[in-house]
């Protein structure tokens, strides 16, 4: 095989050379260039020169430390408390700024905490902002991934049959696919509106009753909203591939299924998808792969927000990058977020590799 | 845009016709806006014809992509001879060697308005064609139906004044808000617009008197405690909408009667005027530490790459008429910057409808802290702001502010001030 690519096919190289020379561009160079200046302090604008500075960037992102505190106590060791009867303890920033006594902790803030025994352990993290940023990821794609496949899949099997007008049907479910992600985010702006569509629609339901919240403006409700939108929006897509799939599978099977008397159930479980195996792999691992890298939504609909409740790992590289002008910082969250969706997919490679 | 591609191809005829004369490239941030870019047009058609040294030609960019499209010029070597820029963003952009001094005479400019002179490290970078201000907007009627003083320059609204407005507002049942702080531009606004409350409480963005070095106990101490506590009341209390606003709610909703105030830009009042005829445009309340207004918008500037800085300073001379200044004023609403050019403006003349906001402008208006880093900490502060309009705590979102504005000046080895 390699002699035979490497020296007798001088034409086909050369028809190969204007598709690899746009991926050298625009995907290795790039790629390339990120994983350089990660090392550096390299700005958006600056005259300073650029220096190198070694892991600092993944320190600044990543540093995590653990400090353990006892409640204040008064003069006769009583526990101080508030006024809702809490114990009190030592403002964090006392600790982590200009603290010697505690020089791993510079620089750190509150991650989150909990009560152990009579004190309080405190989570603290360099960069508070994106260790949330990689939690909401991870939970992005948790549940879009299953969700968004199994939807599709559903889809694809109420669609892979012969009825009068079943085109409609299948237009209708791709159409979200086709209109720009950024002005489904716009529409479904409006929709998730305190006093918008959604809200309108659940209280004429429910005569009332109900009275929704602002779907993106609560912390506890943002990041649902918008993985429910962005499954609306892609499932018609990964429908589509899985009725390809459906259509690769010998109706011969089916038929001999038939004969043997098999149920809908049997039929599904034993022919449909072992035949779907391998469209299955793809559909899980794409889907993983552009659910890390949500961006669209969450720059028109929330801006991370509220309360950093939708920040995102590619959010926070764009808004690190050009919004603050660390370029150097942002190709750090680029760099690391390409090596977590490498491990992942990696792992999903080998837990849906073939048995024999 | 087919008038744009027209002049620039006039523009290139004259060049190559005429070889005496030197081309000059421009950029704009207005494209899209097309009043803004007929007057632009024609100040540049002005010129060329004017004399025949220079022959400048224009390319306008939407505003949204204007200040990347600048940045990825620089870094690669290719910035055009003139540009403007958003006048708290100049200091980075001459830091970094976009923009080189203007050499323009300072009596050129003596008459013009504070904040249309883009000065940093003692050297004027940039001029603007107009100034933009921001009113406390309402409708007289409004005023007599909640029975509330109308306040004046002299005698603005202390704290106790704003917030019984607000509540007499929420009272009345009358409007879903009190006020609308347009809280859904989460863009530039938000230090615009909410930077002179932190100075009316008597805080700051930075410490300009550590040589913008820190922001420890000026964004984070009492005075600034006090205003973050009274800024998340405004949402706790639901007097204002929050970050979640809908931004169409923010463009209609004072016509509509949704709130009773609106903490708003001149260049969004024509509207406001065409609805009702009794629109008033009052002061900021005074928290305790002075009444102030952000200054500074777009200004003209020339490039740190330029071969003909005296040819840009010509044309952006040139810009400065009376009739030009009177022209984008009437054209867009925004400040004209000379009284004299103000004087022949439709709104700001005399006893016009928004001659307040000229004074508003002459006597409350106060610059963006003028240092390199403010693109960044401006950004840090939009984000304190919305957390703490989100619930989040007050002392920890401002401390939490104050160590990102301070990392950042690390990092950039102190932005070279002293």
């Amino acid at each position: 095989m390699a002699s035979r690519l490497s020296t007798s096919n001088r034409a086909g190289w050369l028809m190969a050379l204007p598709g690899f020379g746009l991926i050298v561009l625009f995907v290795i160079l790039p790629f390339v260039l990120a994983f350089a200046l990660s090392f550096t302090n390299q700005r958006l604008v600056s005259p300073n020169p650029t220096e190198w500075v070694g892991l600092s960037n993944y320190r600044a992102l990543l540093g995590v430390g653990v400090l353990h505190l006892e409640p204040e106590r008064d003069d006769a060791g009583n526990v101080v408390t508030d006024e809702n009867g809490a114990p009190e303890y030592p403002r964090l920033r006392s600790f982590t700024r200009n603290n010697p006594d505690y020089p791993h902790l510079a620089g750190m803030s509150e991650w989150f905490f909990f009560d152990r025994g009579e004190g309080r352990t405190y989570v603290l993290a360099s960069d508070v902002v994106f260790m949330r940023a990689i939690v909401n990821t991870l939970i992005f794609v948790a549940v879009v991934a299953p969700v968004q496949a199994g939807l599709a899949l559903v889809l694809a099997l109420l669609i892979n049959q012969r009825l009068r007008g079943i085109n409609l049907f299948r237009a209708i479910y791709f159409m979200p696919v086709v209109v720009s992600i950024v002005v489904v985010s716009l529409l479904w702006r409006f929709i998730y509106a305190e006093e918008g569509l959604l809200n309108n629609l659940l209280a004429s339901l429910t005569f009332g009753a109900f009275d929704g919240p602002d779907w993106l403006g609560n912390p506890r409700t943002a990041l649902g909203s918008v993985i429910a939108m962005s499954v609306w929006q892609a499932v018609g897509f990964h429908m589509v591939i899985w009725l390809s799939g459906l259509q690769t599978i010998s109706p011969t099977l089916y038929e001999a299924g038939a004969i043997e008397g098999a149920s809908r159930w049997q039929t599904f479980r034993y022919i449909t998808w072992p035949g779907l195996r391998n469209t299955a792999v793809l559909i899980l691992i794409v889907i993983t792969m552009q659910a890390f890298a949500l961006f669209a939504q969450i720059d028109v609909m929330t801006n991370g927000g509220p309360l950093d409740s939708t920040q995102t790992i590619v959010f926070q590289a764009v808004e690190r990058g050009y919004g603050r002008q660390d370029i150097s910082s942002g190709s750090t969250i680029s760099v690391f977020l390409f090596v977590l969706v490498l491990s992942i997919s990696l792992l999903q490679r080998w837990l849906t590799r073939e048995r024999r | 845009m087919t008038r744009l591609t027209a002049a620039s191809a006039l523009a290139m005829l004259w060049a190559t016709g005429a070889m005496a004369q030197t081309e000059l490239t421009m950029w704009y941030h207005g494209a899209g806006n097309q009043v803004e870019s007929e007057i632009v047009n024609r100040i540049i058609a002005d010129f060329n014809a004017s004399q025949s040294d220079w022959v400048v030609s224009i390319e306008s960019f939407p505003q949204n992509a204007y200040n990347d499209a600048v940045v990825a010029a620089a870094l690669a070597g290719d910035l055009p001879d003139i540009l403007d820029v958003d006048g708290p963003i100049m200091p980075n952009w001459a830091w970094a060697g976009y923009l080189q001094p203007l050499p323009i005479e300072p009596t050129r400019i003596e008459a013009f308005l504070p904040g249309t002179k883009g000065v940093w490290n003692d050297q004027l970078y940039s001029v603007g064609l107009w100034d933009a201000a921001v009113a406390l907007i309402t409708r007289q009627s409004t005023l007599d139906a909640l029975g509330l003083r109308t306040p004046t320059l002299e005698e603005p609204w202390t704290q106790e004044e704003f917030m019984g407005a607000m509540e007499a507002a929420k009272a009345s049942g009358d409007y879903e808000y009190a006020i609308d702080l347009g809280m859904s531009d989460q863009s530039e606004w938000y230090p615009y617009a909410f930077l002179p409350f932190l100075w009316s409480f008597g805080g700051d963005l930075i410490d300009a008197e550590s040589g913008y070095q820190t922001a420890e106990g000026v964004l984070n101490g009492e005075a600034a405690l006090a205003f973050g506590e009274w800024w998340q009341g405004m949402f706790t209390e639901g007097y204002a909408p929050g970050p979640s606003q809908d931004p169409a709610d923010h463009a209609s909703g004072f016509q509509e009667g949704q709130y009773a105030f609106t903490w708003n830009g001149n260049w969004l009042a024509l509207p406001f005027l065409e609805a009702f005829d009794d629109v008033v445009f009052l002061p900021a309340p005074d928290f305790g530490n002075g009444n102030f207004i952000g200054a500074a918008s777009w200004q003209f500037a020339v490039s740190g790459t330029t071969e003909h800085p005296e040819g840009g300073a010509a044309f952006i001379e040139f810009a400065l008429k009376d009739e030009y200044l009177r022209d984008f004023s009437n054209g867009i609403g925004l400040i004209p910057p000379t009284p004299t050019a103000a004087a022949m403006t439709e709104n700001y003349a005399e006893g016009g409808p928004m001659a307040v906001f000229y004074d508003l402008s002459e006597d409350q208006a106060r610059l963006r802290p003028v240092f390199p880093g403010y693109p960044v900490a401006a950004k840090v502060f939009a984000k304190a702001l919305t957390d703490i309009a989100n619930g989040a705590d007050v002392a920890d979102s401002l401390d939490t502010a104050v160590d990102e504005i301070e990392a950042d000046v690390q990092s950039n080895q102190g932005y070279g001030q002293q």
